[in-house]
């Protein structure tokens, strides 16, 4: 994985001495409210329901085990022992204090790790594929252009007070696990016509209150031009974005009301205008860091059937719960976040401490936090994976249900969140008690729940499968469900199906989804799949059929 | 008179704004864009020295062809978020060659005067309640950075190069 330089170490230490001078200042009543929020919004702090909350960043979802465990430290020492992996690969802490946060920062900057623009209206963490650098169907690794991104887009002079946040994502594999193309700029790799690497970008693309599939704006964008046309996007952005009206303000919204030919003329005008002093990505510099993100030392192994003469228990994670690796005798393994009675995408302090002892044991050294809000080991020996099973399956971890209907994305909620309209914990809790039986579950297969508290929509609820968003309605939480939403190579928006239910309606109204799904499939249909071919009627008219609390 | 902190030092600002009384002839004047344009050639036929502020809106495209007729432009900046004026700076500085003053007004603060200085601002007309000592203080505290920008002593070393520098 990558490693900081001087300039790296600098850059962050520098972040950390600035904050705890705007911390104090604040606290010492030298910064008002109004002031002082740009600036620790900087720097991933918000002030949330019950205390501060702190988003921690975790660069397209890479970590060391020293990395890991200083994670874990931090949540026992200043925060109630466990920590929540997001869908854009960070985690956050719920329950830190504001005047211990530059210690935080101190403490993580002495793992090469920070806090830098993970909130706030500037360029967010750039995410990438967790199967990056694995993944048999890859182009090439998507990660030394994140951390190249990542950099530059870090204390940028320019871009730094943008109209609205800003999310870049980058992948490698045209099943576009990193969710591209509902991102700001989603930049998908491509061979050119010499068969050099460039990108294909998007942009506009965006969840939240006006979900927006991102357009194509160039077809391909050569690698020393990289940061140079990023500039000139961000540069079109930043001065003809809206300001007037938060919920107006994203880039997407500026693609819409000039239309992609429009936007794409201007970005092209400026990108030409900016020749001479745009900032060039010099190919010594895509090197080095390349470098960094090496294939670990593999052993030269063959594929083994690992389930042989195995238990079914174990059999069935393996199957689920396990993917395949590009080298011989590897596989890529789920630390699952997900278990039965779990909120989606925690994790206790002694967990991560325990997941790095294991990685270190079995797979380089190196976990992996995934858009899915899942950890990943992803270079296991296939003759490890029952030992590393036996392991996880002891930390409560190893539950079989990647990919199935209960591995559902939710966001914080109502329990924590200053911004959510209604709970999620306690609609994922009812979910997992409805569908509790796995060999249901491994029927009714590959179904994407996602849910969102709010139309904020950190919860990605419009790409769902089925997908969830809390509302409020006159104090009450309620809450409205869409279908045949999907990323992963067709991104495609969910269709609301009806009028929204009361919070324990929810799983009653997921089952009657699914059942009409197991009525109405084809052979070997999965549910997205039956639904593009029926459309929403069946679901809609079984839905509401004898519904009284639907309104 | 106020001061202003400009390369590096506090000093008298010798530059008046456009108030309700006409400059005389020879004082150094900071006009509204809109106000210049409504009497261009007036403005610019005067002795002294003029300046053009830019509201956050203004584009800088339409002020290019009289640059060289000025000796600052002030950029304004109206509150915490708005970032406008970084893009503003930049372009003067690095599209236009712009080699008088550029100063930023309005809501400057201490904690974005780094960003505005690497953007090309070299003059700033700090908000009241601003510390002077404190706000000097900000300009010398990075050693690094990743992306080009103007210099400022005690920053050594940046990552990338613009594409004229490689």
């Amino acid at each position: 994985m990558y490693r900081y330089d001087e300039i790296d170490q600098a850059v962050v230490d520098q972040r950390v001495a600035e904050f705890r001078d705007q911390t104090r200042r604040y606290l010492a009543g030298e910064l008002s409210e109004d002031e002082f929020r740009p600036l620790r919004l900087r720097n991933g702090l918000y002030i949330q329901r019950h205390a501060p909350m702190l988003r921690i960043a975790i660069p397209y979802g890479l970590l060391s085990t020293r990395q890991l465990r200083k994670l874990a430290e931090i949540a026992r020492k200043y925060d109630r022992g466990y920590g929540h992996f997001t869908t854009r690969q960070n985690m956050q802490l719920n329950w830190p204090e504001l005047r211990n946060v530059p210690d935080i920062l101190e403490e993580l900057a002495s793992v090469q790790m920070h806090a830098i623009q993970t909130s706030g209206n500037c360029v967010r963490n750039v995410t990438a594929d967790h199967l990056a650098g694995i993944a048999p169907d890859e182009l090439d690794d998507p990660r030394p252009y994140c951390e190249i991104l990542r950099q530059w887009s870090t204390l940028n002079p320019e871009f730094t007070y943008l109209p609205r946040k800003f999310k870049i994502a980058v992948t490698g594999s045209p099943q576009d696990r990193a969710a591209s193309e509902v991102h700001d700029i989603g930049l998908q790799m491509q061979r050119g016509s010499e068969g050099e690497i460039g990108f294909k970008v998007f942009v506009g693309g965006g969840l939240g209150r006006t979900p927006i599939i991102g357009q194509v704006v160039r077809e391909f964008l050569p690698v020393p031009d990289l940061l140079a046309y990023c500039e000139a996007i961000l540069r079109v952005y930043n001065r003809f974005g809206r300001r007037d009206n938060i919920h107006k303000a994203r880039i997407k919204i500026l693609v819409k009301s000039l239309g992609i030919e429009e936007f794409r003329r201007q970005v092209e005008a400026e990108w030409e205008g900016s020749k001479d002093f745009a900032t060039r990505l010099e190919p010594a510099e895509v090197e080095r860091v390349r470098q960094f993100f090496r294939p670990p030392a593999y052993e030269t192994l063959e594929n083994i059937d690992a389930a042989h003469n195995r238990e079914l228990e174990f059999q069935t994670w393996y199957r689920y719960n396990t993917r395949q690796h590009k080298v011989p005798g590897y596989r890529a393994v789920f630390v699952c976040l997900k278990a039965h009675g779990s909120v989606p995408g925690d994790m206790t302090s002694d967990q991560m401490d325990a997941v790095a002892d294991l990685a270190d044991r079995v797979s380089f050294g190196l976990v992996r936090t995934t858009h899915n809000q899942n950890l990943m080991l992803a270079d296991v020996r296939q003759i490890d994976l029952y030992d590393t099973w036996q392991e996880l399956k002891r930390l409560g971890l190893a539950s079989p249900n990647i990919g199935t209907l209960t591995d559902m994305i939710a966001c914080p909620g109502l329990d924590f969140c200053g911004l959510a309209n209604a709970g999620t914990i306690a609609v994922a809790k009812q979910i997992q008690q409805q569908f509790d039986d796995l060999d249901y579950l491994y029927d009714l297969g590959d179904i994407e729940i996602k849910m969102s508290g709010c139309m904020n929509a950190c919860g990605h609820h419009h790409v769902g499968h089925i997908g969830i968003l809390g509302v409020d309605k006159h104090g009450e939480e309620w809450y409205q469900i869409t279908l045949g939403g999907s990323v992963n190579g067709f991104t495609a928006l969910g269709d609301v199906i009806g009028p929204s239910v009361r919070q324990h309606e929810v799983a009653p109204t997921l089952q009657r989804i699914v059942d009409v799904y197991r009525a109405r499939r084809e052979d070997g249909e999965r549910f997205i799949d039956t639904y593009r071919r029926i459309g929403l009627k069946p679901f809609k008219d079984s839905v509401y059929v004898q519904d009284s609390a639907a309104a | 008179m106020s001061r202003i902190l400009r390369r590096h030092e506090f000093v008298a600002d010798d530059w008046v704004s456009l108030g309700d009384t006409p400059p005389g002839d020879t004082e150094s004047v900071i006009v509204p864009f809109a106000t210049f344009r409504e009497n261009r050639e007036a403005w610019l036929a005067r002795r002294g020295r003029l300046g053009v502020r830019l509201a956050p809106a203004d584009r800088v495209e339409d002020l290019a062809p009289d640059l060289p007729r000025l000796s600052l432009v002030a950029v304004e900046f109206t509150g915490p978020g708005e970032g406008r004026g970084y893009t503003t700076a930049r372009l003067l500085r690095q599209r236009y060659h712009f080699t008088g003053e550029i100063r930023a007004v309005g809501h400057v603060k201490q904690d974005q005067l780094y960003l505005m200085h690497r953007c090309g601002i070299d003059a700033f007309e700090l908000a009241p309640t601003e510390k002077p000592e404190e706000a000097l203080a900000t300009l010398t505290r990075f050693k690094v950075a990743y992306t080009p920008g103007a210099p400022l002593p005690g920053l050594v070393r940046e990552r990338f190069r613009t594409q004229r520098e490689a």
